[in-house]
């Protein structure tokens, strides 16, 4: 197995890194900074470092009017806050407005510490894909996490970034690239095309070793960022394999499933599954439990692969 | 014999007459827009940007001028009124409100128009940025002074509150509320019936202690008393440590007779008949005239 390092320690480090470049960064957190790990920008800038208490949608109204005076503010709470106590602010004073205010959603997904469906974000992706002017970049790792930061600073404008709370492999090496918008190609193959977002892409190609002991070939591609999203790989990993199945650890509402299925049924139809959470709520568990019960593992996607190449 | 003060404030008060009669005919030109709070806001708007805010009609960009936010925007154009009068657009733009490809949206848009310093519409949400301002300047050693104003129904929103206490908690000298305390918001809670109409109130009574009790210093004025506005304001820039709350009592409709107090021209098209009353009302010599 590769290394492992949490999303949230790569936050926290690449805060206080990008910090020395841009003296106009703050970071703005809502009581969770050693949840988030923002404690760590804290405590390198403590000046530079604003609790707003438990107080969300305030948050992000003063992160807009930080904006307007020149500041890059970084937001640090939980992205099942942030999308949806928030969603009236970040739409009127962040996206409307086109402010730029950094959304660094914490504990996405599945991995919350054992708390359960009302701190797991499952969602964040379709709400935050449907508000103009975002950029939406889900990492697949520690490295991608904190290249897309990189790019999130020099860029203006509203981004969200999806984080993970634990430990997940280390995918990518240090000449790899963030390009926004771009999908990189992780793995060639002929019979089936496998896209993954955020950590799932790790799944996703231990899916397509599983695939590969019977025989299937699997193109793995990693779609980092939700919007923009580029067609073009997509398409022609289509072409040459005639089935596309997408997976993450999301809904398969509106998020990448419906990103994909969108460009493709547009540009070039092919026959396609949608793999991820299947428009439920989750409950409390260990990571791995929730993992195996709601059917995200290698195995789960490879199963899904199959059974779309049988519907032929 | 008139005083340059005495003048001064003539001045101000045609102008803010000037600025509810465009209002007026903007929104009856338009057939839709808001009445009641831009009529009770316009002195309060008046004083601010013609003798209050640091700011430069020619610069509107300026990073070192103060920052106005129009917390309760449904009064847009009251403040786009005030925004011509001062230079900020040509006067005739204003016969464009809420029409569309026009810079004047029902609901300020800081994207289309120089000058607006915060978007807004969804109530509630105006005092944070404002504290975000107000940090900003103190985070970059600027003396320019950030105000918000509030209407009394949208502090009805929690946000407010989670923005008062922050404003609290970072010393927030350099920033100042004022609340346009008209007493009625769109419908209100019913208070009474009496010959089928209806009697609402906003339920938000004594926003001094409820300010106070959130760390806040509380001033208050006449919001139709220019005078009394410009004074109360320079108050508020001395306080020190504290943010301030300036209570505004003023009419919703103001200067309007049929407007006045009637929670029904809130937002309501106008007859020409109506119209003409209005603009022949607005004509009417102001004090010391």
């Amino acid at each position: 197995m590769p290394e492992a390092v949490a999303m949230r320690e790569a936050f926290a480090s690449t805060l206080v890194e990008l910090a020395a470049t841009y003296p106009n960064l703050v970071v703005l957190d809502g009581d969770l900074a050693n949840s988030t790990r923002a404690e760590v920008f804290e405590q390198h800038y403590p000046d530079r470092f604003l609790e707003m208490g438990i107080a969300e949608q305030n948050l992000v109204g003063v992160a807009a009017g930080l904006a307007t005076v020149g500041f890059i503010p970084w937001l640090s709470s939980f992205a099942v806050f942030l999308v949806n106590r928030d969603l009236d602010q970040l739409r009127m004073v962040v996206a409307q407005p086109n402010l730029n205010v950094k959304i660094g959603a914490g504990y996405s997904g599945l991995f919350t510490a054992r708390t359960g469906k009302t701190h797991q974000e499952v969602s964040d992706l379709s709400v935050m894909r449907a508000m103009p002017n975002v950029t939406v970049v889900a990492p697949a790792d520690a490295v991608e996490t904190r290249l897309a930061m990189q790019a999130a600073t020099a860029n203006p404008g509203p981004w969200y970034i999806r984080l993970v709370r634990d430990p997940t492999p280390v995918l990518f090496g240090s000449d790899y690239q963030f390009i926004p918008g771009e999908v990189v190609t992780l793995r060639s193959g002929t019979d089936v095309t496998i896209v993954g977002t955020g950590v799932q892409s790790v799944r996703a190609l231990g899916a397509a070793d599983l695939l590969a002991e019977s025989g299937i070939s699997a193109e793995v591609l990693h779609a980092p960022t939700l919007k923009p999203l580029r067609p073009d790989v997509l398409i022609r990993s289509a072409e040459k394999t005639g089935h596309v199945l997408t997976t993450e650890e999301h809904t398969i509402i509106g998020g990448l499933g419906g990103a994909v299925a969108e460009i493709l049924g547009e540009h070039r139809p092919t026959p396609l599954s949608r793999h991820g959470l299947m428009d439920l709520y989750l409950e409390s568990g260990s990571n791995d439990d929730l993992l195996e019960k709601y059917g995200l593992t290698p195995r789960h996607i490879a199963e899904a692969a199959r059974a779309l190449l049988r519907r032929d | 014999m008139q005083t340059a003060v005495d003048q001064e404030l003539l001045a101000l008060r045609k102008t803010a007459r000037e600025a509810r009669r465009l209002v007026i005919q903007a929104v009856h030109h338009s057939k839709a827009g808001h009445l009641g709070g831009p009529l009770s806001a316009a002195d309060v708007l008046t004083a601010l940007y013609f003798k209050i805010l640091k700011i430069d009609p020619e610069r509107p960009h300026w990073s070192d001028r103060d920052r106005f936010i129009m917390s309760k925007g449904h009064s847009a154009i009251g403040l786009y009124a005030v925004l011509a009068l001062r230079g900020f657009l040509p006067v005739e733009e204003l016969q464009t409100f809420d029409q569309i490809n026009s810079r004047l949206q029902g609901h300020p848009d800081m994207t289309k128009l120089p000058g607006l310093d915060m978007s807004s519409g969804s109530l509630g949400q105006g005092l944070s940025p404002g504290v975000g301002m107000a940090l900003g300047a103190k985070l970059l050693g600027k003396d320019f002074h950030t105000w918000v104003m509030l209407g009394d129904g949208e502090i009805q929103e929690g946000q407010i509150w989670e923005a008062a206490l922050v404003a609290e908690r970072y010393n927030l000298d350099n920033l100042t509320a004022i609340l346009d305390y008209n007493g009625l918001q769109q419908y209100g809670w019913t208070v009474s019936v009496a010959n089928g109409k209806r009697q609402p109130r906003i339920s938000i009574e004594n926003p001094r202690q409820r300010w106070e009790a959130w760390g806040w210093n509380v001033l208050e004025m006449d919001g139709h008393d220019i005078g009394d506005i410009l004074e109360t304001c320079q108050k508020a820039l001395t306080v020190k440590n504290k943010p301030t709350l300036i209570i505004s009592r003023s009419i919703k409709g103001k200067g309007v007779s049929f407007m006045e107090n009637d929670y029904n021209w809130h937002s309501k098209v106008l007859t020409d008949a109506e119209f003409a009353q209005a603009m022949t009302e607005l004509a009417q010599p102001v004090e010391g005239e």
